[in-house]
C-alpha cells in the first residue's frame, strides 16, 4: 500500500465522524512547509512571526484543523532558501508551502515548488518581481508562461506609481522629481525605464533627475545632495533602506536641501525605522499595503484589522507593521485551501483548491484568477489595494501613519490630507 | 564649488572610515591577527551603548563613555580566553574563529535586539551643519573626523611614549625575542585587543548615530576598513587615517561621475596603491 493511500483510508475513517467541516480536512494531520529569513538582512519580515503563528496554532485548532507548520531559516539567502524547501517537500513530506520574505525567499522557494508539484502560496513582493522575474526571458513578453503551482498575492509596481504620482499631484511642485533607488532587485525594478516608475511619470509631465542606482549601505550621498539642490528638485523618491535614507536624509539637511516631498518606497514602512529618522521624519510619505485603520477582518479569527494589530502590540509590546497583515493572511489562506481541498495531503488536490481561492482575509479579497492582474499573470497572480500615507510625528515623539491618498480603494478610509515637507 | 564640497565630504567620510579602521590597524599591527569580526564587535558596541542610554537614561555621550572600559573588558577577555588559543604560526585559525564569532554576534544581537531598527539621537545635532564660505559642514561627519585624529593622537601617545606602547612595538617586530626577554606576549596581546575594541566603541557611538543600525550590518563596512588599513600602511595609525581619507574622497568623487562608479572608485585606488606601494603608504612594520 502506498502512503497517500493510507492516508486517504485514514482521512476517509475520519470523516464518518464529520462534524460540519467538509471533506477530509477534519482530524487530518495537514503539514506546510514555511521558508523565512529568520536571520539575516531580510530578518524584518519575520519579525512578527512569532505572535501570528502561535495566534494561528489557536485559530486553527478551534477551526477543527490538524495543521503542522514547519518552519526553515533561509538566513536571508536564495540558495538557502531554495535548498531547504526541497528539503521541507523530501524529508518532511509537506503539501503545500508558504512564502513570504522578498523576492530573494519567494523565487527560489517557488520554483523548487513548482518542480516538485507542491503547491506554493507567496506574498511580500511585487507580482511583476514574482511572475516576471521567473520567466526564462524576462525582456521577452510572448514567451512569458502561467506557472502550474504558484500563488501569489501582493500589489504590483503600477498600484506604487499610482499611488506616488496621485500623491505628488495634490501637492503644487515643480514636477521635478529626484531618483534614490538602490542597486538592488526592488530599485532596479521600480526604476526600470520600461515597466518601473518612469513611463507613468513621463505621461504625466514629470521631469525625472536620476543620477543612477546607489549601492546598499551606502556612506555618502554628497553627489544625490548637490544634483538635486543644483536642479531645483522639488520631490524625491526612491526605494532605499533605513539606514541608507537617514544618512541621505542628514546630508540633504546639513547642506540646507529641502524637497517638498520625499516619498520612499521599502525602507519607511516600520514605526521603528521611522523613529529612528527622529523628528525629520515628520511628513515623510510611503505606500501603503496595510495599516490598523483597513476595513479588513481576518477569516481565521474575526478580529478586524485594528484589533489585530493592537493584540500584537499588547502581546509584543512593539508598534505594529504592515507585514503583520500579510502573514496572518498568507496563514489564512493556506487554512481556506485546506478546508476546501478534497484531500488535504494531496498537492495537487490543495493546488486545486488554491487556484480556486476567493476568500477575504485581513488584507482585502484574495482570489485566483486574479481580477486586476494582466490576463497572463492571473491565474497565478492577485491583487491587493494599495494607498499612500504620510508619517506625522507628534509633539511627544509620537509617530502616526496617516493615509492621505485612496483614490484607487475608496473603501480604504483617509483620514488627512497631504502636506508639504516644509 | 561643487568640487571642493565634494571632496570635504570625502574627508570626512574617510574620518569614519578611519574610526573603524584603527582597531583593526592595531590588532593586525601588534599580532597580524585580521579581525573578521572587527565590524560585528563596533556594532555589538553600538548596542551596548544604546541599551546603555535607553535603559539607565543617560546622554548618549555619557553612555558612550560608560561603553568604553565594557570594551576593554570585552576585547581583553575575548583575547585571553579565545583568540589567543587561535594564535599560532598558522594563519588560518584566527580567520576562522573571528568569522564563526562574527554570526555568532550577529545572530545573538538578532535574538536579543531583533531585525529592528534602532539609533541613537542626538538630539537634532545630526541634521545641524555650519557654513564656511558657500560650504556646508556637517557637525557630526565633522565631529567623526576629530574623534579620528584624536583617537590617532592617543594611540601614537600610547604606542611611543609609554612602556606599554615599548612592548606592543616590541611585539610587532619580534614576538620570539619578546618572549626570551620575559614578557608574556599573550598578556600584551589581552591589552592590545582591549584597546582595539575601546576604538571599536568610538566608531560604535558614531555608527549608532549618523543612521539606524540593525544586527546584520556590522560587516557591510569592513572591506573598507582593511582597505584603509592596507593603503595607510602596516603599523602606521596616521597611516590608516590617511588611507580612510584617501577611500573616502576616491569615493565621493568616484561617486560624483556615477553612483554605480562610487565604491569601485575606492577599490581601484586601493589597487593602484597596492600596486605602486605594495607595503602602504606610511608602513612602519618590516615583514
Amino acid at each position: 500500500m502506498k502512503r497517500r493511500t493510507i492516508l486517504k483510508g485514514i482521512a476517509a475513517g475520519a470523516m464518518t465522524s464529520g462534524l460540519g467541516l467538509p471533506a477530509l480536512a477534519k482530524g487530518v494531520k495537514v503539514k506546510i512547509g514555511y521558508v523565512r529569513p529568520e536571520t539575516g538582512p531580510l530578518a524584518g519580515f519575520t519579525g512578527a512571526d512569532d505572535f501570528v503563528l502561535s495566534n494561528f496554532a489557536n485559530s486553527s485548532t478551534a477551526m477543527g484543523l490538524d495543521i503542522e507548520i514547519i518552519t526553515r531559516d533561509s538566513q536571508s539567502s536564495p540558495s538557502r532558501a531554495g535548498d531547504v524547501a526541497a528539503e521541507l517537500i523530501i524529508d518532511e513530506e509537506v503539501s503545500m508551502m508558504i512564502v513570504g520574505g522578498a523576492p530573494e525567499t519567494n523565487n527560489p522557494v517557488a520554483t523548487i515548488c513548482e518542480s516538485e508539484g507542491v503547491p506554493c502560496i507567496s506574498t511580500l513582493s511585487p507580482w511583476q518581481a514574482y511572475f516576471i522575474a521567473r520567466q526564462a526571458n524576462p525582456a521577452d513578453p510572448s514567451t512569458w508562461k502561467p506557472f502550474d503551482y504558484g500563488f501569489h498575492f501582493f500589489w504590483g509596481l503600477e498600484d506604487v506609481v499610482g499611488v506616488f504620482t496621485k500623491m505628488w499631484q495634490k501637492l503644487d511642485t515643480n514636477k521635478k522629481v529626484g531618483f534614490l533607488f538602490a542597486n538592488d532587485a526592488d530599485g532596479l525594478a521600480w526604476a526600470d525605464p520600461n515597466n518601473g516608475l518612469p513611463p507613468v511619470m513621463n505621461q504625466l509631465g514629470y521631469d525625472i533627475v536620476d543620477l543612477g542606482r546607489h549601492k546598499v549601505l551606502n556612506d555618502d550621498f554628497t553627489n544625490f545632495v548637490n544634483a538635486f539642490k543644483q536642479q531645483d528638485v522639488d520631490v524625491v523618491t526612491g526605494t532605499m533602506i533605513p539606514p541608507d535614507f537617514i544618512t541621505f536624509w542628514n546630508q540633504a539637511q546639513q547642506q540646507g536641501y529641502k524637497p517638498k516631498m520625499a516619498t520612499v518606497g521599502k525602507g519607511l514602512l516600520y514605526p521603528q525605522d521611522v523613529a529612528a529618522v527622529g523628528p525629520a521624519a515628520h511628513n515623510l510619505s510611503c505606500e501603503v499595503w496595510w495599516a490598523p485603520s483597513f476595513p479588513f477582518s481576518s477569516s481565521l479569527n474575526g478580529m478586524s484589522a485594528a484589533d489585530y494589530a493592537a493584540s500584537f502590540t499588547d502581546a509584543t509590546g512593539r508598534p505594529w507593521t504592515q507585514v503583520l497583515g500579510f502573514v496572518h493572511a498568507l496563514l489564512e489562506v493556506a487554512a481556506d485551501t485546506v478546508k476546501r481541498a478534497g484531500d488535504p495531503t494531496d498537492p495537487d488536490s490543495l493546488t486545486e483548491a488554491v487556484a480556486a481561492t476567493n476568500l477575504d482575509t485581513i488584507v482585502g479579497n484574495v482570489a485566483w484568477p486574479g481580477a486586476s492582474a494582466p490576463p497572463f499573470a492571473a491565474p497565478n497572480v492577485t491583487r491587493t489595494p494599495v494607498a499612500g500615507g504620510q508619517w506625522r510625528v507628534g509633539d511627544d515623539g509620537s509617530l502616526d501613519l496617516v493615509i492621505v491618498e485612496n483614490s484607487d480603494h475608496p473603501m480604504i478610509p483617509k483620514a488627512g490630507d497631504i502636506e508639504p515637507l516644509n | 564649488m561643487i568640487l571642493i564640497d565634494t571632496i570635504l565630504q570625502g574627508v570626512m567620510l574617510g574620518g569614519l572610515y578611519a574610526l573603524f579602521a584603527l582597531g583593526l590597524s592595531l590588532t593586525f599591527g601588534v599580532m597580524r591577527l585580521v579581525n573578521l569580526a572587527h565590524g560585528d564587535l563596533i556594532l555589538l558596541g553600538s548596542y551596548i551603548i544604546l541599551t546603555l542610554a535607553g535603559s539607565l537614561y543617560l546622554p548618549p555621550l555619557i553612555a558612550a563613555l560608560v561603553a568604553l572600559p565594557i570594551m576593554f573588558v570585552l576585547g581583553w577577555a575575548l583575547q585571553r580566553f579565545l583568540l589567543n588559543h587561535a594564535l599560532h604560526d598558522d594563519i588560518l585559525p584566527p580567520l576562522i574563529v573571528t568569522f564563526g564569532l562574527s554570526i555568532l554576534i550577529q545572530n545573538g544581537l538578532l535574538a536579543i535586539f531583533t531585525a529592528d531598527s534602532r539609533r541613537l539621537s542626538l538630539g537634532g545635532i545630526e541634521a545641524q551643519s555650519f557654513a564656511v564660505g558657500p560650504l556646508n559642514i556637517g557637525v557630526l561627519p565633522l565631529m567623526t573626523l576629530l574623534a579620528a585624529v584624536l583617537v590617532v593622537l592617543l594611540l601614537n601617545f600610547v604606542f611611543f611614549k609609554t612602556a606599554l606602547g615599548r612592548a606592543f612595538r616590541a611585539t610587532s617586530d619580534d614576538a620570539t625575542t619578546l618572549t626570551l626577554m620575559g614578557r608574556d606576549t599573550r598578556r600584551v596581546f589581552a591589552i592590545a585587543t582591549g584597546i582595539a575594541l575601546v576604538v571599536a566603541g568610538v566608531a560604535a557611538f558614531f555608527l549608532a548615530t549618523r543612521a539606524s543600525i540593525n544586527p546584520s550590518i556590522g560587516p557591510a563596512r569592513l572591506i573598507f576598513a582593511f582597505e584603509a588599513v592596507i593603503i595607510g600602511g602596516l603599523g602606521s595609525f596616521w597611516g590608516t587615517l590617511i588611507g580612510g581619507i584617501i577611500l573616502g574622497v576616491a569615493q565621493t568623487l568616484g561617486g560624483s561621475i556615477d553612483p554605480e562608479f562610487q565604491v569601485l572608485a575606492g577599490h581601484l585606488v586601493f589597487i593602484a596603491i597596492l600596486f605602486l606601494r605594495p607595503r602602504g603608504l606610511f608602513p612602519r612594520a618590516f615583514d
